[in-house]
């Protein structure tokens, strides 16, 4: 198992330093072009929404990111401690924003539980929102030279 | 370096950057300013220097199709990789903007000529 934790401000220039240091961190599995994009595209998202829903913009505030691998099976977390979300079943609906004006497209959520495995979030109002993903990376040609992948589970 | 022509009467935009929430605004912004100086109705992004980009796009995406729609004219989009042309049809973009092969395949789609 391989952990390592992220903290960064709460300005929308580092949601790119997230991803970087996502692909970087799971590099040594080699995902494919595909699986790697996903990966890259939901923690994009999910750190967006930290910052510009859970702080609403304001710089002065902290978002931390957990990625945890065991075996093959990657875990993103993702906390601010903003606003929360008063109704999460609706914010995961696609095409849900509370932001139209500034041309978010409320498909956030959409996109996360598109491209990952399982998404779960929890939110408390006033307190802030922790959202974790989790994505099993498969062995390229597993079945042809290496056997099946380890169930994840099992380790 | 992101650029912003015009060719054949359409406004070409080249995007040079990953395309999320922090590139998606100031793009949104220098777009605006270039259509609001330019005679055009139509609008094509061509993608082929875009690496990465996340929902924060379609919002950016959308907001431009609107802009070339009080026009009269439309948007269409080039060049997309594999990875977002997934991220177009999960979003639903592909129901209201077209994505073409070639830059003259979308001129020709914007004026509604045969392809």
């Amino acid at each position: 198992m391989n952990r390592i934790v992220l903290e960064i401000d709460s300005r929308a220039c580092n949601v790119s330093l997230a991803r970087v240091v996502t692909a970087s961190f799971i590099a040594p599995l080699d995902p494919d072009v595909t699986e790697l994009s996903d990966i890259k595209t939901a923690v994009s998202e999910a750190v967006t929404n930290a910052i510009i829903h859970g702080y609403g913009d304001n710089e002065a505030n902290t978002v931390r990111m957990t990625l945890t691998l065991n075996e093959r099976l990657l875990t993103v977390e993702v906390t601010d401690n903003g606003i929360g979300i008063p109704d999460i079943a609706c914010a995961r609906e696609p095409l849900f924003t509370t932001l139209p004006e500034l041309e978010r497209s409320g498909l956030g959520f959409t996109v996360m539980e598109s491209f990952m495995d399982t998404v779960d979030v929890i939110s408390n109002p006033g307190v802030g929102t922790t959202v974790t993903m989790t994505k099993l990376i498969k062995t390229i040609e597993s079945n042809d030279e290496h056997g099946s992948p380890q169930d994840p589970s099992l380790a | 370096m992101t650029g912003i022509d015009i060719y054949e009467k359409v406004l070409v935009v080249s995007p040079a950057v990953e395309i999320d929430a922090h590139s998606a605004e100031r793009l949104r912004f220098a777009v605006d300013a270039a259509f609001e100086k330019s005679p055009c109705i139509n609008m094509i992004f061509d993608f082929a220097k875009v690496g990465f980009m996340d929902s924060s796009g379609i919002g950016m995406l959308i907001g431009r199709y609107k802009q070339t729609e009080k026009r009269g004219g439309g948007l269409a989009l080039v060049n997309m990789n594999n990875e977002m042309t997934r991220l177009y049809t999960i979003s639903g973009l592909a129901k209201i903007i077209k994505n073409l092969p070639s830059l003259d395949e979308a001129i020709a789609a914007l004026r509604g000529g045969a392809q």
